[in-house]
């Protein structure tokens, strides 16, 4: 029937009668109101990017990159710090990204809507939902303690591949469900199988998403800490397996930070940190863009 | 066999044959028989159940869930809604071509390679060479040749179509099921391809659906008229233009229908 | 040469012709489906885990103070075995309510301007300006608040500066590209007609909306908003800087708070026996809270689902 619209139009048109003059100086008014909104929510990021990378710059050395810490942090560099979260982001996305396409393509290839693709969305939406302090303390419980996997990479990598899995999930499925059906239907009749069809067919022309999804994960990940510091522990040794733990960039800034071992360190590291996770955002939302450019051929 | 005392060899029988989408009839007591190296063309409506009629013998509409159907449907002799076929070999004998856009998005000797691919072929030499023998058949040889790595979707729409043709020649399939293959081309590729099959059909069965009673009269040796899951009226294509049986078929090839 | 079997050609047990293998694949299809079934399952297994542990963990201090006490006792002091969450039930609440307040009309307003009024390339361009806010590690908010933040806060009132006003300042700007984010798509996603019907009776872009496009779009700017409250209730580090952390009930902005969250990660480190088990009580709490929103938001998405379909003219010209 689409009553509420024609009901709303109608009322618009009543005042339209009235004082057009006002009306426009309305109209600019609040186009100046919503764009000032918008110029303060940039100016923060402009904000909180310009306020670390000033302090923070200078300290960014090559050889703040390369060396180890000395004296808990107070000189030296991060290179242990950057080597843990390397190894445990990649660790993560290793885990989480074959979990999350493979769920994506269950269900979007190998299931038809009913109850057990309604019990898989479920879990990923609430997963999703799940704050990363708790992911945390479960990691700690059932990776540290319980499989006795200790503070480590393991175990920290783990956690944070069950966190960034939800993001992963929906991404792909996204992605997946972006490739035109043709595709799907001249794969089968040339007498490729499902499996065939999925490997040779659909993820490739839904890699751009998949890869943009995984990005966006990784990004998350390598600014965690909640989650990071009940599982992979804050040691600031070099590792030298998955079973080492690790102190990451964030957790590392936080310590310094708030027990004040040095405000210069603690800047060059959030430097390090804010600039890797900007360019990842950056890069994923360039995939994004090119992405949707071509959507268009379908 | 399917043969018959006729001594015609029929390589398709629909043997009341009923499909349907939930409540939704598609087609209703299918009965139809083509024969081997035949060129039929099923026209109608759009929604008329052409479609259904194709996807049903290369099983492609397997993929959509409250599909069911009923009777029996045979190729070659073998009924294809048997438990033991394996419909990745069986759709390696029953090609289809489809409305564009219709190549995959990789290159145009991927796209001719894909079936002998997935079917198991390794061997570059062998690939190369069923590449050019299948685009050689399907007209495109000497237009592409210097172009296999590019991508298939810089091709023309007719390009495309014969492209899809050659894609299913590489399986060396019986038959060649073609839905709507001209429908957005301009009227010079559309005269090719109704060429080509033609030409194709001296060496495969051929199963052409179109809504356009013109493209029937032209390419059809005969023709199967079809109107809301039912087929009306069978008949060779001159008599089906100039003396139809059915005012429904009048109705259609007169364009007061559809 | 060809791609398939010869003699009866489409039986799966007939034998192949040397290169075509095609034996098993049915076989092969079905051991596929499982695999990924099993990992379609990780999602919803993890999620089982964790409940199952937190509860584990957390349920037998519930039991020994009480749900009851647990739940609503004012006092939370371990060294006298006191564990009352209250004072963080109502942090958590204070400083999710504050930011939203702040963050909600900003944001929203932010969506308006970016879906509706800026040039679509400038749009695009600047929501992935907004974007980028979210990208920033949660430890960098809490310390860019705890250096710039609390010390003006101090200066202005007085006070300590570490309060539900800090936090909640902070929380507001993380919160806001999450509920920009959704507001935008659910603008993006009302049709075009709704505003040109608008148009086509003389009405400015400001009255299509105000009148047409918001009223369209609200469902999806809930559930924005819900998402902000889960990403405010959950929010740990960040808060755990700048909040001052005092376990008591706060009464006004500028007492310092502490929340369900950064009490769990501030005493975790430590604490061991009935201490850690009432800390993971704790998270039982957030735990259920969070689950709450969860099906708060499914709600909110069916009725959503609803409206959209009354809402929606079927001639899709809104009456134009």
């Amino acid at each position: 029937m689409g009553g509420a619209g024609h009901e709303t139009v109608a009322r618009a048109r009543e005042p339209a009668r009235r004082d057009i003059g006002m009306l426009k100086r309305t109209d600019r008014i609040a186009f100046w109101v919503f764009a000032a909104a918008t110029a303060v929510a940039l100016s923060f990021l402009v904000f909180i990017i310009s306020f670390v990378f000033v302090r923070g710059i200078p300290r960014v050395t090559w050889s703040f990159l390369t060396e180890r810490p000395r004296d808990m942090g107070r000189a030296g560099g991060i290179l242990p710090s950057i080597v843990g979260t390397i190894a445990l982001t990649g660790l993560a996305l290793l885990i989480g990204t074959p979990l999350g396409v493979a769920t994506a393509v269950y269900l979007t290839e190998y299931t038809r809507e009913g109850m057990s693709s309604r019990v898989i969305r479920f879990g990923a939406e609430s997963l999703a939902g799940v704050p990363s302090i708790i992911f945390g303390l479960f990691g700690f419980l059932f990776f540290v303690i319980f499989l006795g996997f200790g503070w480590s990479i393991l175990s920290g990598g783990l956690t944070l591949a069950l966190m960034i899995l939800p993001t992963i999930i929906r991404t792909s499925e996204e992605a997946i469900r972006a490739v035109p059906r043709e595709y799907r239907e001249i794969s089968l009749s040339l007498g490729a199988s499902r499996w065939q069809t999925v490997v040779h067919v659909v993820l490739p022309a839904a890699l751009p998403g998949v890869i943009t999804g995984v990005m966006l994960s990784l990004g998350r990940a390598v600014g965690e800490t909640a989650a990071v510091i009940f599982t992979a522990g804050s040691s600031l040794r070099l590792p030298g397996s998955i079973m080492d733990p690790v102190r990451t960039l964030p957790v590392h800034f936080y310590v310094l930070a708030r027990e004040g071992i040095s405000m210069a360190n603690a800047y060059g590291t959030a430097t390090v940190l804010l600039a890797t996770v900007l360019l990842i955002e950056i890069a994923a939302n360039i995939l994004i863009a090119r992405f949707s450019g071509h959507a268009g051929r379908g | 066999m399917q043969g018959g005392g006729d001594g015609v060899f029929r390589m398709i029988r629909y043997s009341d044959f009923n499909y349907s989408y939930g409540a939704v009839c598609a087609l209703r007591s299918l009965n139809l028989e083509i024969g081997k190296n035949e060129l039929f063309t099923v026209m109608g409506p759009t929604g008329s159940g052409k479609t259904t009629m194709l996807r049903c013998l290369n099983r492609l509409n397997d993929v959509v869930p409250s599909g069911r159907h009923s009777g029996s449907l045979y190729l070659d002799g073998v009924d294809v809604y048997d438990p033991r076929v394996d419909v990745t070999v069986l759709r390696r004998r029953v090609g289809m071509v489809f409305a564009l856009p219709a190549v995959l998005p990789t290159s145009i000797f991927e796209n001719v390679a894909y079936g002998p691919r997935r079917a198991g072929e390794r061997s570059k030499a062998a690939l190369s060479e069923t590449v050019e023998r299948s685009l050689t058949a399907a007209a495109l040889w000497e237009e592409v040749k210097d172009r296999l790595g590019e991508r298939a979707e810089t091709l023309s729409g007719g390009q495309q179509q014969r492209l899809a043709l050659a894609r299913v020649l590489a399986l060396g399939p019986d038959v060649i099921l073609l839905d709507e293959p001209t429908s957005g081309l301009d009227p010079i590729s559309t005269l090719r391809i109704e060429d080509l099959l033609r030409e194709l059909s001296r060496q495969y069965t051929i199963v052409l659906a179109t809504h356009n009673p013109q493209q029937a009269a032209r390419v059809g040796s005969r023709v199967g008229f079809l109107m809301l899951g039912e087929l009306v009226e069978v008949a060779e294509a001159g008599d089906m233009f100039t003396r139809p049986r059915d005012p429904r078929t009048e109705a259609f090839v007169s364009g007061r229908l559809g | 040469m060809s791609y398939r079997k010869e003699g009866s050609p489409f039986w799966r047990t007939t034998v192949s012709s040397g290169r075509v293998r095609s034996q098993g694949r049915t076989a092969n299809e079905r051991v596929v489906e499982r695999v990924l079934f099993c990992c379609a399952l990780t999602a919803v297994s993890a999620l089982a885990l964790i409940t199952a542990f937190i509860f584990a963990e957390g349920m037998p201090e519930l039991g020994r103070t009480g749900p009851a006490r647990f739940v609503f006792g004012t006092t939370w002091s371990p060294s006298r075995g006191m564990f009352g969450v209250l004072p963080m039930i109502a942090g958590s609440v204070a400083v999710t309510l504050a930011a939203l307040l702040m963050g909600v009309p900003v944001a929203v307003a932010c969506a308006v301007f970016l879906a509706e009024m800026a040039p679509p390339r400038a749009g695009v361009l600047l929501k992935a300006l907004v974007e980028l806010l979210s990208a920033v590690p949660s430890v960098v908010y809490g310390f860019v608040g705890l250096t710039t933040l609390v010390p003006l806060i101090r200066e202005w009132t007085g006070a300590p500066g570490f309060s539900v006003l800090a936090a909640s300042v902070v929380l507001a700007i993380m919160v806001m590209p999450t509920i920009t984010s959704v507001s935008y798509e659910s603008l993006k996603a009302v049709p075009g007609s709704y505003r040109d019907g608008v148009a086509a009776l003389g009405g400015t872009r400001w009255q299509a909306i105000r009148m047409v496009v918001l009223p369209a779009a609200r469902s999806g700017i809930v559930a924005g908003i819900i998402l902000g409250i889960g990403r405010c209730l959950g929010e740990t580090m960040a808060v755990l800087m700048v909040a001052g952390n005092a376990p008591v009930i706060p009464t006004s902005l500028l007492s310092p708070v502490r929340t369900l969250t950064s009490g769990i990660a501030l005493e975790m480190g430590y604490a061991s026996g009935r201490h850690r088990e009432a800390l993971f009580g704790t998270a039982v709490v957030l735990f259920a809270m969070i689950a709450a929103l969860n099906l708060l938001t499914r709600y909110v998405a069916s009725k959503g689902a609803v409206f959209g379909g009354r809402r929606r003219p079927r001639d899709g010209s809104a009456g134009a």
